[in-house]
């Protein structure tokens, strides 16, 4: 008898069923979960709770993390390679992916340093400007490149100690299922990175309008849903990160940040 | 002399009764009526709707200003549009010599300046005078230097202006918000739409002035006036590539939905209720002080005040004592007089919306403390107020209320000043008053805000940025944060 794998969604450093019940066969071959309105609530939910512990660690200690999440990525690479299909195209794809990883691990611990400013004011002050995290970030992981393209968001916005709710590719979306795994072994805390399968048409708006949702990443949307998604953001004045697909910098990263000024007093 | 708490409003009588000093307005021309500043001169505008500008003190007219419709925005923008080419190839250091030239200006010309920013605003003219004008003048100066130096600004990156930006201003700070919006874009190469608010054009049409004697190229700067209906006209237009705009959270997040798919960029300033916290150990009189300059600044016009004061519940008693000791002491009264601390409410819509509120504070519960205080007859004013008993949930700690009303609250543990400082959606700034250099920092950490004043509160420089977290927008002005959103980086 033929049977079936069946994936699940991360949530809250756990794999679990969609709470409707529901798959799709994307590929025609294994069960993927149709992810729902109330699974999305519940990654948002323990995203916002592992929020304070992500964004307090030490930039070293994120840095880390990130660094053992390329491992564990590179020592799974033939698996990977497979769910892409195979081929010269889909090593690329997981090459890059890893050296994302990589290339923003080493950047936790400089982003204050380049992206943060001393401010010359005239005053009694040591004033001063530095990046801090926006918060709970929703990715769209586009339909190409499904593990390259997610990993070039999420790698940024983790850096900067955001947490993440990420949609995955709706045709492809078995390697950011197993992405998900490495990260469960990779010293990532529970609900830091949260990971949901399903119906882009169902889920976006859901997202784009959550009130708990401090920004959202467009680069895998198209350009009807970032109208849409503009739209419903406006609800809480959420960020719509619009920063092209192809962008690798702290820029990039710094579009995850929130910039905060503190006036502190000079005096004897 | 002993100050007792028992009769503050005889003492203010006795030690602090000033004879009038008004500042002189001879010495300042307003036209009867303005047109539109675009293509570098100002024009018969194509709507024939105008409306008066009044001093809100005396409620006088002061001047009528246009209405300015779509013909007239297009035509802004098609101006800015035109200039655009030209100006973002000009050798930057010729960019940077105009803005250097308006700063000059700005400041030769401030006398006059801060008295119309008073007499259309009703800011007292102190505030104007060492606050809104300097400020200004000083954001020029400060980004004319970065016009030729963009390549140092974002290392590895060649930076490319974005076009024509249609800025949208609050009448709150009329000519430095008209500055914080100018000066970067100009230096970074775009050329602009600006409309100031309908309360208050005046300070923008003698920067119209300014521009036209530094012989600024046509089109670079263009103002056209109006209220809302004109600004979303600004912001829509399909030309405009860049909105950034200053006021409301309500109206911010009608702009990002309006603007939602256009593909424009998008800066938002908006609303804030600030939390200003007291610790034990703060230094009382200078904090003080500083709760009022915080929320009375301005009459609390100002997005970024310090409208929920919380303080921690050891000292709660004698700085409430001393705080409204303080408050009897402040002289409400002519915005053109020199000693006067508090002017007049923006317009009379801004003082029914603040009576509004304080009336929903005095239903809930909340226990409100009014100095004694002469409202004069003619004119919008409201004396300065604060609110004890206050809870979290009651409208006047929740909503922006952008009037001389304090909210108070108390706390025992710095944890529950966070948690407090943090219930909002907004998160534009906030403040810590504390005598511990490491309790600053260990605050300044967790408050989600953009701006944190420690020992201080509503300082402006524009080297240091400014802008919110959450509800209160994004985006940052000043420093050279202040530059990214209207630039692209290639």
């Amino acid at each position: 008898m033929d049977v079936r794998k069946t994936y699940k969604l991360f949530v809250n450093g756990e794999f679990v069923r969609s709470e409707s019940g529901r798959a799709y066969r994307p590929d025609g071959n294994v069960n993927v979960p149709r992810g729902s309105r109330k699974d999305m609530r519940d990654a948002v939910r323990a995203a916002r709770t592992a929020f304070p512990g992500w964004a307090g660690r030490t930039a070293m200690n994120r840095g880390q993390i990130l660094y053992r999440a390329a491992e564990m990525l590179d020592g799974r690479a033939a698996q990977f390679v497979e769910l892409l299909g195979g081929g010269p195209r889909a090593r690329r794809e997981l090459d890059q992916a890893v050296e994302t990883l990589v290339w923003y691990a080493g950047w936790t611990d400089k982003l204050s340093q380049v992206t943060g400013t001393v401010n010359p004011v005239a005053g009694p002050y040591f004033n001063f400007t530095i990046p801090e995290p926006t918060g709970v970030v929703a990715i769209i992981a586009p339909e190409r490149a499904p593990l390259s393209g997610l990993v070039r968001r999420l790698a940024p916005a983790l850096c900067g100690g955001n947490v993440v709710v990420a949609l995955a590719a709706e045709a492809h979306p078995l390697a950011a299922l197993t992405l998900a795994e490495v990260f469960a072994t990779s010293d990532v805390p529970a609900g830091v990175v949260n990971i949901i399968s399903g119906q882009r048409k169902e889920l976006l708006p859901w997202l784009a309008a959550h009130m708990d949702v401090n920004a959202i990443d467009v680069a895998g949307c198209t350009t009807d849903e970032i109208k849409a998604i503009e739209e419903s953001a406006a609800g809480n004045v959420k960020r719509v990160i619009k920063v092209t697909e192809a962008e690798q910098s702290p820029y990039l990263v710094a579009a995850f940040m929130e910039m905060k000024t503190v006036w502190h007093p000079i005096g004897v | 002399m002993a100050i007792t708490k028992k009769q503050p409003a005889e003492l203010a009588k006795r030690f602090f009764e000033y004879a009038p000093a008004p500042e002189s307005i001879d010495h300042v021309k307003i036209q009867p009526r303005y047109g539109l500043f675009i293509g570098g001169r100002m024009v018969e505008a194509h709507s024939k709707k105008r409306f008066p500008t009044i001093n809100p003190a005396t409620e006088k007219k002061l001047a009528e200003v246009v209405e300015a419709d779509e013909v007239d925005v297009d035509r802004a923008v098609k101006a800015a549009g035109k200039a655009f080419d030209s100006w973002a190839r000009l050798a930057p250091s010729r960019r940077a010599r105009y803005l250097f030239r308006i700063s000059r200006l700005l400041q030769e010309r401030s006398r006059e300046l801060a008295v119309v920013e008073t007499m259309d605003g009703g800011k007292p003219i102190k505030e104007s005078r060492d606050v809104d004008i300097p400020l200004s003048a000083a954001h020029f100066f400060y980004y004319a230097g970065w016009a030729d130096k963009l390549e140092w600004a974002f290392p590895n990156r060649k930076t490319r202006p974005l076009g024509v930006a249609g800025q949208v201003i609050p009448w709150n700070f009329p000519l430095l918000m008209l500055a914080w919006k100018i000066a970067p874009a100009l230096a970074a190469g775009n050329t602009v739409v600006l409309k100031p608010a309908e309360t208050t054009p005046l300070s923008a049409m003698l920067f119209a002035e300014i521009c036209m004697q530094a012989e600024l190229p046509p089109g670079v700067v263009n103002i056209v006036t109006g209220a809302g209906k004109t600004g979303s006209l600004v912001v829509t237009h399909p030309d405009v590539k860049k909105v950034a705009f200053t006021g409301s959270t309500e109206v911010g997040k009608v702009i990002q939905r309006a603007i939602a798919g256009s593909g424009k960029r998008l800066t938002l300033e908006l609303g804030g209720k600030a939390a200003n916290i007291v610790f034990e150990d703060a230094p009382l009189d200078q904090a003080v002080e500083g709760i009022v300059n915080g929320i009375y600044f301005n009459q609390g016009h100002v997005c970024c005040a310090g409208s929920r004061l919380l303080v921690q519940e050891s000292i709660a008693e004698p700085l409430l004592d001393k705080l409204k000791r303080r408050l009897s002491t402040l002289r409400l009264g002519d915005p053109l007089d020199k000693n006067t601390d508090i002017g007049a409410i923006n317009s009379r819509a801004q003082l029914e919306k603040i009576q509004g509120l304080v009336e929903s504070g005095i239903e809930e519960g909340a226990e409100l403390y009014q100095p004694e205080c002469v409202l004069p007859e003619r004119g919008f004013w409201f004396p300065p107020s604060l609110f004890t008993n206050v809870s979290q949930s009651y409208r006047i700690a929740r909503e922006e209320i952008f009037g001389p009303v304090l909210s108070v609250l108390t706390f025992r543990t710095p944890n529950e000043a966070v948690e407090k400082a943090n219930n909002t959606p907004y998160g534009l700034s906030a403040g810590v008053w504390t005598d511990k250099g490491s309790r600053i920092l260990w605050m300044a950490e967790r408050m989600r805000a953009g701006v944190v004043w420690a020992n201080t509160f509503n300082r402006f420089d524009p080297t240091s940025p400014f802008g919110g977290y959450k509800e209160s927008g994004f985006g940052r002005e000043g420093g050279v944060h202040g530059l990214l959103p209207y630039l692209e980086l290639n």
